[in-house]
C-alpha cells in the first residue's frame, strides 16, 4: 500500500504524518495525532459523530481520506473555545440546556452546530433540525439539542 | 435551599463538550494490539473447516484463534443449562455473524484485512428466524439434543375461557413487538491489559463489578487481581449488560501476546454481534361489559431469544406478564409464556426490557374496547383505572407485583388538558370529512412500569450478585467529600444527581463533592445502572449513607463547640448551634478534626467521617404516566407526521428536572422510533438486512417532534427520597400512543391493528385497499 506524507494544520498547529493511502481523516486525527475527541459511531457516514471543520466547513471526517486533507486547515472539538469560562457559546449552550447525556455524539453535534451558526447566526428550531439531521443522537430525542443551539444563538457575542 | 428538585447543570459536561471525555477506544496504552472477530457467514450450519493460513502469513498479524484454542475455558457465563453460548462457535454456528475465530494484529486495519482472508467452510442447515415458525413441528432445531426450540414454558393455571365467554363482549388481538437494536452510538469496545501484576480492563459496560465477578471466575483468577473500569460510556440502554465474547477473549489474548489488546466494533459488526431487544409475539383476549368495564384479560407471550438464551432475555417475558394488566383494575388476568431460540442475534434487555411490550399490548386492547363499545378511549381508561385509594395494590395474577402508589386518572386528566382534547377531536372530524386534508388521529397511552430494581432476589434472578446498591462517603481533611457509588452511568448524569443528593444532606457545596464510579478498585462493590434504579436504589444509598456521616460530624462539631449534639444543625458548609446565631464551626474544621484523635470526642476515632452502606429496597417502584400523540396521515403516500406529543410523567420525587426531562425525551424518542421506524429484519437465509445505520433507521432531528410536558407526582412510599425512577418510562409509554393515534386516523378503513413499525408503505397498503 502506498504511503503519503500529509501536512495539515489542526487547531492552529502544523502537523505532518506519513499515512496509508486508504487512511480516513478521522483515524489520522484519532490514532496518529491522538485527538480522540472526534468519535466514530458508524461505518456508513450516517451518524456524524466524527464531524470536524475542514477549511471552515463541517465535514464527516470518515468521508474524507487523510490524503485529501493535505494542506487543509482542520478544527476539531479540542480546538473549539470561547468566552464562557473557556467554552464557546455552542459548548455552553449544550451545558445549559442539557443537550447531551452520554456525550458520545456531542463533539460532532457541536461542530455541526458551530458550522450552522457561522452560516446562519439566528436559526429557527426547524432550521436547526434540518441542519443537524446528519448527526445521530440516541440519548436526547433532539429537542434539548435544538434548545442548546438556540441558547448559543441568543448568547453569541458576535 | 434544597438542591434536590433544583435545575442544576451537569458536572459531567465540561469534559464531554470539549472532547476531553475518555471513552474506551480513546485509550491506547503503548503496544496495544487490535483484535477482531471472524463472523459466521451463514445463519445456521455445521463448520467443516476454517482456513486461517493466509491470515497467519500476513505481516502485522499476531495470531489467529478458533474454538479449539479455548477448550480449557468454560462457555460464556450464566446461560441456560445445556444451551450455553460458547466463546467462539464450536462445530455449529447458530446465527449469521456469530464469532467463529479471532484475529489479532498490530492495528485495526491489518486485523480487518486478515479477517477478510479467513475462509469458513460449512454444511448449511435450514434456517429459522421467525419465532412462530420456530415453534412449528417441522422447524429446524438449533439444539438437536433438546428436540424443540422452546427453552422455557410457563403455562397458565386458568386460561379464563369461561370468564371471557360470559362477558358481554370479547375481543382478540394478535400483535408483534418487533425486534429492535439498542444502538448506543458508541458500540462495544474493550481494552485488556494483563500484566504480571494483574489484569486491568477498560470496557464500555453498564455494570463493571458484575462483569468483574463473572470474568474472574471464568478466568479462574481472584477478583482481587481483576480490575474492571467503565470509563465514559457512550450509551447502553440495556445492551451493555450482556456477556459478549470479546469481554472474555481480550484478557486472554493480552496474556498470550504479552501486550494490551483492544477490541472495538464497527457499527456493522455491532448490528451483527450485539444483543437485540423486544421481539415478542402476543396473543391477547379481553372480555368487557357494554359500559367498557374490562372483566378479564388473557396474554400469551412468545419470546424470541435469538440463538442462545441470555439471562436477561429469559427474564423479559417474566416482566411482560407481570405487567400485563397495566394500570387497570382487571379482576381476572391470565398470563403464560414460552421462550424460543431462533437463528438470530441473542435477545436481551433493551430500555424497558419487557415492560414496553406489556404496556403496548394492554394499551392497544383498551383502545380496541373503546372502539367496540363506541365509548371514548379516555372514558374507558378512567372507568378501568385502579383508583388512587387502592394502593398498595396487588395484581390478581402475580404476588410479586404490588403497585406502590399512583394517580392514573389525574395524569390522564392533565394529559387531556395539555392536549386540548376537545378541540383536537373537532379538528379530527373536520379533516376526516375533507378529502383534501390529511387524516388526523389521536392516541393515548396510560402506562405503568416497574423500576427501582429491586427487592432482594430480583436482580439475583438475572444473575447479579445482589439487588442492593452500594454507596460510600469519605470526608477529606479539607471538608470536601468523595462519594463512591456502585452504580456506573452511561449518560444518566450520576455525578450531578448524587452530588445534589449528598450536598443536601451533608451541607457541603456541590462543587466540593466528587462522585467516583465505574472502577472496581475504587468502589466497594456494585451492581449497576439498569432497571431505572439509579436514583431509587443508588441515589437512596447516597442519601442514607450521607445521613450516617453527618450525624457523626454533628458529634464532632458539638465537641468543638462544647454544645449538645442534639442542638447542632448543618447548613451553609458549617455546623450551627440551633437558636444561637454566630455559634458555629466550619465543615473544614470539623473535617480536619475528624482525623485528629486529640480533637475528637471519646467515642470517635480518626477517620470517623467515612461510612458505607449497601442499600436494599423493600419493593420495586412503579413509575407511571400518560402520553398522548396526535398524528396526521397523508392520504396519498401514507406518510405519518406527529403533530403533537404530550408527556405527563409521574416518577415520584424529581431530583433534577433538567435531567428528568432529558430522560423522558430520550425514552420517548426511542419509543416513537420503535413505533414508526426501527426494526431488525432478516431475509430467508437469515441475513440481517438492517445491519447498518443506512437500513436500521435510528431517527434524526427532523423525524422527531417537540414534546409538551406535564408532571404528575405521587411519592414512592418505600424509599427515603420518594423517587420512582425515570430512565425507562419514555420507551415504555411512547409506542402505544403513536400506534393508537395512527389506528385512530385510519378508523374509516376498518383496520383494528397494524404492527410496528408503521411505515408509510404499510399505511399506504391500508389506504389503497380502502379506496378500492
Amino acid at each position: 500500500m502506498s504511503r503519503h506524507e500529509v501536512q495539515v494544520t489542526v487547531n492552529g498547529r502544523n502537523r505532518t504524518a506519513e499515512v496509508d493511502a486508504r487512511l480516513l481523516l478521522v483515524f489520522l486525527l484519532r490514532e496518529e495525532l491522538r485527538l480522540t475527541g472526534t468519535h466514530v459511531g458508524c461505518d456508513t457516514s450516517n451518524c456524524g459523530a466524527c464531524t470536524v471543520l475542514l477549511d471552515g466547513e463541517a465535514v464527516k471526517s470518515c468521508t474524507v481520506l487523510a490524503v485529501q486533507a493535505d494542506e487543509c486547515d482542520i478544527t476539531t472539538i479540542e480546538g473549539v473555545q470561547g468566552p464562557f469560562g473557556g467554552l464557546s457559546a455552542v459548548q455552553e449552550g449544550f451545558r445549559q440546556e442539557h443537550g447531551l447525556q452520554c456525550g458520545y455524539c456531542t463533539p460532532g453535534m457541536i461542530m455541526a452546530a458551530t458550522d450552522l451558526l457561522r452560516r446562519e447566526p439566528d436559526p429557527t428550531p426547524q432550521q436547526i433540525r434540518q441542519n443537524l439531521k446528519g448527526n445521530l443522537c440516541r440519548c436526547t430525542g433532539y429537542e434539548m439539542i435544538v434548545r442548546s443551539v438556540r441558547w448559543a444563538a441568543e448568547n453569541s457575542t458576535q | 435551599m434544597s438542591l434536590v428538585g433544583a435545575r442544576v447543570v451537569r458536572k459531567e459536561d465540561p469534559s464531554l463538550v470539549t472532547g476531553r471525555g475518555c471513552f474506551v477506544d480513546d485509550m491506547h496504552p503503548d503496544g496495544t494490539a487490535f483484535m477482531m472477530f471472524v463472523g459466521s457467514p451463514t445463519a445456521h450450519g455445521t463448520i467443516t473447516a476454517i482456513d486461517i493460513s493466509e491470515a497467519l502469513a500476513m505481516p502485522g498479524v499476531l495470531g489467529v484463534w478458533t474454538a479449539h484454542d479455548f477448550l480449557e475455558y468454560p462457555d460464556l457465563p450464566q446461560g441456560a443449562e445445556n444451551f450455553e453460548r460458547p466463546l467462539l462457535a464450536r462445530d455449529k454456528v447458530r446465527w449469521l455473524g456469530e464469532p467463529v475465530a479471532i484475529v489479532a494484529a498490530e492495528d485495526r486495519f491489518i486485523a480487518a484485512d486478515a479477517v477478510a482472508t479467513i475462509v469458513v467452510e460449512f454444511d448449511s442447515l435450514s434456517v429459522v428466524t421467525d419465532v412462530l415458525e420456530a415453534v412449528a413441528p417441522d422447524a429446524p432445531l438449533l439444539f438437536e439434543h433438546h428436540g424443540s426450540n422452546v427453552i422455557t414454558a410457563v403455562p397458565t393455571n386458568d386460561d379464563l375461557e369461561r370468564e371471557l365467554e360470559k362477558a358481554d363482549h370479547r375481543a382478540h388481538l394478535d400483535l408483534r413487538n418487533q425486534r429492535c437494536a439498542a444502538s448506543p452510538i458508541e458500540a462495544m469496545a474493550v481494552v485488556a491489559d494483563w500484566a504480571p501484576s494483574g489484569l486491568t480492563m477498560w470496557a464500555t459496560v453498564q455494570a463493571p463489578h458484575h462483569l468483574r465477578n463473572q470474568l474472574a471466575t471464568w478466568l479462574d483468577i481472584s477478583q482481587a487481581e481483576c480490575r474492571m473500569v467503565a470509563p465514559d460510556v457512550g450509551g447502553g440502554f440495556g445492551s451493555k449488560i450482556v456477556w459478549y465474547p470479546e469481554l472474555f477473549a481480550a484478557p486472554l489474548i493480552s496474556k498470550w501476546l504479552g501486550r494490551p489488546v483492544k477490541a472495538a466494533q464497527t457499527r456493522s459488526e455491532a448490528m451483527l454481534q450485539m444483543a437485540h431487544g423486544r421481539d415478542q409475539v402476543h396473543s391477547l383476549d379481553v372480555g368487557f361489559r357494554n359500559d367498557g368495564t374490562i372483566t378479564a384479560l388473557r396474554m400469551v407471550v412468545t419470546q424470541n431469544l435469538g440463538a442462545y438464551p441470555d439471562p436477561t432475555g429469559l427474564g423479559l417475558p417474566v416482566l411482560t406478564t407481570w405487567m400485563a394488566a397495566g394500570c387497570y383494575r382487571i379482576p381476572k388476568v391470565s398470563v403464560s409464556y414460552r421462550t424460543v431460540v431462533t437463528n438470530t442475534n441473542p435477545v436481551a434487555a433493551y430500555r424497558g426490557a419487557g415492560r414496553p411490550e406489556a404496556a403496548y399490548s394492554v394499551e392497544r386492547l383498551v383502545d380496541l374496547v373503546a372502539r367496540r363499545t363506541g365509548i371514548d378511549p379516555v372514558e374507558v381508561r378512567q372507568k378501568n383505572f385502579i383508583p388512587p385509594g387502592a394502593f398498595p395494590y396487588e395484581v390478581p395474577h402475580q404476588e410479586a407485583v404490588v403497585y406502590d402508589s399512583g394517580d392514573f386518572g389525574k395524569a390522564l386528566e392533565l394529559c387531556v388538558d395539555l392536549l386540548d382534547y376537545e378541540s383536537i377531536k373537532q379538528r379530527r372530524d373536520r379533516q376526516r370529512a375533507d378529502p383534501a386534508a390529511p387524516l388526523l388521529g389521536i392516541g393515548f397511552s396510560s402506562w405503568l412500569e416497574i423500576g427501582g430494581f429491586g427487592p432482594n432476589g430480583s436482580l439475583e434472578g438475572f444473575g447479579h450478585l445482589g439487588s442492593w446498591e452500594s454507596a460510600q462517603v469519605r470526608i477529606q481533611p479539607d471538608g470536601s467529600a468523595l462519594v463512591f457509588v456502585g452504580a456506573s452511568p452511561h449518560g444518566q448524569g450520576h455525578e450531578t444527581t448524587y452530588s445534589q443528593i449528598a450536598s443536601d444532606v451533608l451541607g457541603i457545596p456541590m462543587d466540593n463533592i466528587r462522585v467516583v464510579h465505574g472502577d472496581t478498585e475504587a468502589v466497594l462493590q456494585g451492581v449497576g445502572t439498569m432497571g431505572s434504579r439509579g436514583v431509587t436504589t443508588a441515589g437512596v444509598a447516597v442519601h442514607n449513607v450521607s445521613n450516617l456521616v453527618v450525624e457523626r460530624a454533628k458529634k464532632i462539631a458539638a465537641h468543638l463547640l462544647e454544645a449538645n449534639p442534639l442542638d447542632i444543625e448543618v447548613g451553609d458548609n458549617a455546623f450551627n448551634v440551633r437558636g444561637t446565631p454566630g455559634r458555629s464551626v466550619a465543615w473544614t474544621d470539623v473535617a480536619w478534626a475528624s482525623y485528629q484523635p486529640l480533637a475528637l470526642p471519646e467515642e470517635l476515632t480518626a477517620g470517623a467521617l467515612e461510612e458505607r452502606l449497601y442499600q436494599e429496597a423493600p419493593n420495586f417502584t412503579y413509575p407511571s404516566g400518560c402520553y398522548a400523540c396526535v398524528v396526521e396521515v397523508d392520504r396519498q403516500t401514507g406518510e405519518i407526521n406527529i403533530v403533537k406529543y404530550v408527556v405527563v410523567d409521574d416518577c415520584g420525587t424529581v431530583i433534577n428536572p433538567l435531567l428528568a426531562e432529558g430522560q423522558v425525551h430520550g425514552g420517548v424518542a426511542q419509543g416513537i422510533a420503535q413505533a414508526l421506524f426501527e426494526e431488525v429484519s432478516f431475509d430467508e437465509s437469515g441475513s440481517n438486512v438492517t445491519s447498518s445505520f443506512l437500513s436500521y433507521l435510528v431517527p434524526s432531528a427532523t423525524e422527531l417532534p417537540d414534546f409538551v410536558a406535564g408532571r404528575a407526582s405521587t411519592v414512592c412510599p418505600n424509599n427515603a427520597l420518594g423517587a420512582k425512577g425515570i430512565g425507562e418510562s419514555g420507551s415504555v409509554g411512547a409506542p402505544p400512543a403513536v400506534v393508537n393515534a395512527v389506528v385512530d386516523a385510519l378508523a374509516g378503513s376498518g383496520v383494528d391493528h397494524l404492527d410496528m413499525p408503521l411505515t408509510p408503505e404499510s399505511i399506504w397498503q391500508v389506504l389503497r385497499k380502502d379506496s378500492k
